[in-house]
């Protein structure tokens, strides 16, 4: 460990030609720093860079410009065997002519390792993920579930510094998803290696990452800690893109370092809200996010500043919130109310065409750049 | 259940297309074991052994194979040897060398973008659509050119002269072979990821390693059943072997159509009956192999 991070990218670009003969920047100069021991992951939709950038740090693609780094060593166009880098299909891509025993095996025999060295250390790898015993299997006949731990063991019995993850949960349903997100945090902690995650699912993100960096249209739109990442959005798509949002378009009347005061058309009103993206100057239209869980709602309440009175147009009932949908004006917003107390008489919910008041706080209320 | 499955029509067609595919064969095979010597009426079957052939007129009395008297009279026969070993050299050696060129251009095909692939692609089709005599023509032509050239230039002559023979037929073969087998890998490749690749790649396999131990596994079920369709086109092959043969390189489907020309007797039918088994053999196994590598693929 000879470089403070384990992964760096600076400036890269990834250019490819469309089949129409475009140019297309499917990584548009990225830079990224991921510390040794780090659970990194890369958040967005598809086609957003995510999966290129992390197949240009496994060296199965080189970069039109910019250099990727790992453990400080510029890699140019050393091809992925010569990396200490080991990654995790979305496909498995496990080698169905080999049982499972040979697909661990694979990695150590390219090593040179010896054949007691290698029986070994497969050994402590099947029961490192609970597989022992299934050596002998092909991958076929092996559950989703199993596959994919099949997959994780043989690119860690390389013992890589770096762990590449392209959306290994993808293919498995909620539940087990779910479990693996945890075994796979709880293992990563135990081993100490840095984990590059690749996934679209923001939930998936939030819970296992020490910091995301969420991106779209190939550049990094945000980089943060899960909290900072969901709190302090840097920008709209940001917002929009973790979690749910309800955007208000405003323009800014008065701005501070702590404060601002943005006129919203559409409540005929000024907010008090807390600045967020960088740059934000007077005058500037801008646009306000409250998460709907960060509304509050009461049936009364006084002409206040952040109180707006409006009228529920639907409600849906989903166990653990109640998702209420108010017009103000000529704003809709939604809110989800935690159903705290367990309770059946219909009075106790919110009534389509009912009048509420919603408080939307200062601090809840984030000033982001238009764009 | 089917409605349509008991409907008179189909039963009806169903027997018919069974008939005119297998009744001819079936008549083949039943042949070899005619007692008549001239082969074009049924006169019962070889009923009786005994230390000599007897023969009453161009009956077949005895003989000391019994019913299978047509094909121990098919065994004596050197010529039939020979043509046989010609047509096993020739559709080994062919089928080995296409199916190596055959593997390398569908990878090539599948794997990299070149500026004349849609051309590459599209010249595949052209030695499978085109009229196989056209082909045997062509290719006799070239061979005729290129033989009187060389022979003349070099004043060749006796046994160092250029000729047709078995080179020849061989080459010929691996020429209409090669997009067949093309055609047969490339169509397994599409289902080949290349993630299996990156993924021997990233295990430290370098190119070479990962074809071996990776590709060439995987897609040897798709090799190996271009490589036998590859071999009974070459057992089958009359019309190009015949412009391009010479002495000694007489193939089976030549001699047989050699014996026609003479006479007809029913060992015609007992070298057919054996050649029908060996190309069912042969489909047979490419049969399983397909099946075995759509279970592993499914």
């Amino acid at each position: 460990m000879t470089s403070e991070f384990a992964v760096e990218l600076r400036d890269v670009v990834k250019r490819f030609i469309t089949p129409e003969g475009n140019e297309l920047n499917a990584v548009d100069h990225v830079t990224m720093q991921i510390k040794n021991g780090e659970f990194f992951s890369m958040l967005g939709s598809s086609g957003c860079g995510k999966t290129t950038s992390l197949r240009m740090v496994a060296g199965f693609e080189w970069p039109t410009e910019g250099e990727v780094y790992i453990e400080g060593k510029a890699m140019g166009h050393t091809p992925p065997f010569q990396r200490k880098v080991n990654t995790v299909f979305q496909n498995y891509a496990l080698f169905q002519h080999l049982t499972v025993y040979q697909n661990l095996a694979f990695g150590l025999e390219m090593e040179g390792a010896k054949e007691d060295e290698i029986k070994k250390r497969v050994g402590n790898a099947l029961e490192m993920v609970q597989l022992t015993g299934m050596d002998r299997r092909k991958p076929k006949q092996l559950s989703g579930g199993q596959q994919q731990r099949v997959a994780l063991a043989r690119a860690l019995i390389k013992t890589p510094d770096v762990l590449l993850l392209d959306e290994p949960l993808g293919a498995l349903d909620l539940k087990l998803r779910k479990e693996m997100q945890l075994e796979l945090k709880a293992l990563q902690q135990q081993l100490g290696i840095t984990f590059i995650y690749v996934t679209h699912d923001q939930e998936e993100a939030l819970t296992m990452s020490d910091r995301i960096a969420v991106m779209s249209k190939g550049r990094v739109q945000q980089m943060g800690t899960p909290v900072e990442v969901y709190e302090r959005p840097a920008n709209k798509f940001v917002a929009d893109f973790i979690g749910e949002s309800n955007f208000l378009e405003g323009k800014v009347k008065s701005i501070s370092k702590k404060e601002a005061s943005v006129f919203i058309p559409a409540l005929n009103a000024e907010l008090a809200a807390t600045p967020i993206s960088e740059g934000i100057v007077k005058g500037e239209d801008v646009v306000i996010s409250v998460r709907p869980e960060k509304v509050r709602v009461a049936e009364k309440g006084a002409m206040n500043q952040n109180m707006f009175r409006g009228k529920v147009t639907n409600t849906v009932y989903i166990g653990a919130d109640t998702h209420v949908f108010v017009e103000l004006q000529g704003a809709k917003l939604k809110v989800w109310e935690q159903n705290r107390i367990s309770r059946l008489d219909p009075k106790s919910f919110y009534a389509v065409g009912q009048d509420v008041w919603l408080m939307l706080m200062p601090e809840n209320s984030l000033v982001l750049k238009k764009e | 259940m089917n409605p349509y499955r008991r409907s008179p029509f189909v039963i009806a067609a169903a027997i018919l297309v069974y008939f005119f595919l297998y009744a001819p064969i079936v008549g083949l095979i039943l042949y070899s074991f005619n007692a008549s010597r001239t082969n074009v009426t049924f006169e019962g079957f070889i009923p009786a052994f005994s230390e000599n052939v007897v023969m009453d007129g161009s009956l077949v009395k005895s003989s000391p194979c019994g019913l299978f008297h047509w094909y121990c009279d098919l065994a004596k026969n050197d010529d039939v040897a020979e043509a046989a070993g010609n047509t096993l050299t020739i559709a080994i050696t062919a089928t080995i060398i296409s199916t190596v060129i055959g593997t390398m251009a569908a990878l090539a095909l599948q794997r990299y973008n070149f500026k004349i692939k849609p051309f590459s692609q599209l010249s595949l089709y052209i030695p499978i659509v085109i009229p196989e005599i056209v082909m045997g023509i062509g290719i006799l032509t070239l061979f005729s050119q290129f033989f009187g050239c060389a022979n003349e230039t070099f004043n060749l002559a006796g046994d160092a002269r250029l000729s047709l023979g078995i080179a020849t037929v061989t080459m010929s073969h691996i020429a209409f072979m090669v997009p067949f087998v093309t055609l047969v890998v490339q169509a397994r490749l599409q289902g080949f990821d290349k993630s299996y690749e990156e993924a021997a790649m990233d295990l430290g396999a370098n190119e070479w390693t990962t074809f071996r131990r990776v590709t060439f596994p995987m897609i040897l079920p798709g090799i190996m059943s271009g490589a036998l369709l590859a071999f009974t086109l070459s057992l089958d092959d009359f019309v190009i072997t015949f412009f391009t043969n010479g002495p000694g390189s007489t193939t089976l489907p030549i001699y047989v159509y050699g014996l026609l020309r003479r006479i007809i007797t029913p060992q015609v039918n007992a070298l057919s009956t054996v050649w029908i088994l060996v190309v069912f053999l042969a489909v047979l196994m490419l049969q399983i192999l397909q099946n075995r590598e759509s279970k592993s693929h499914s």
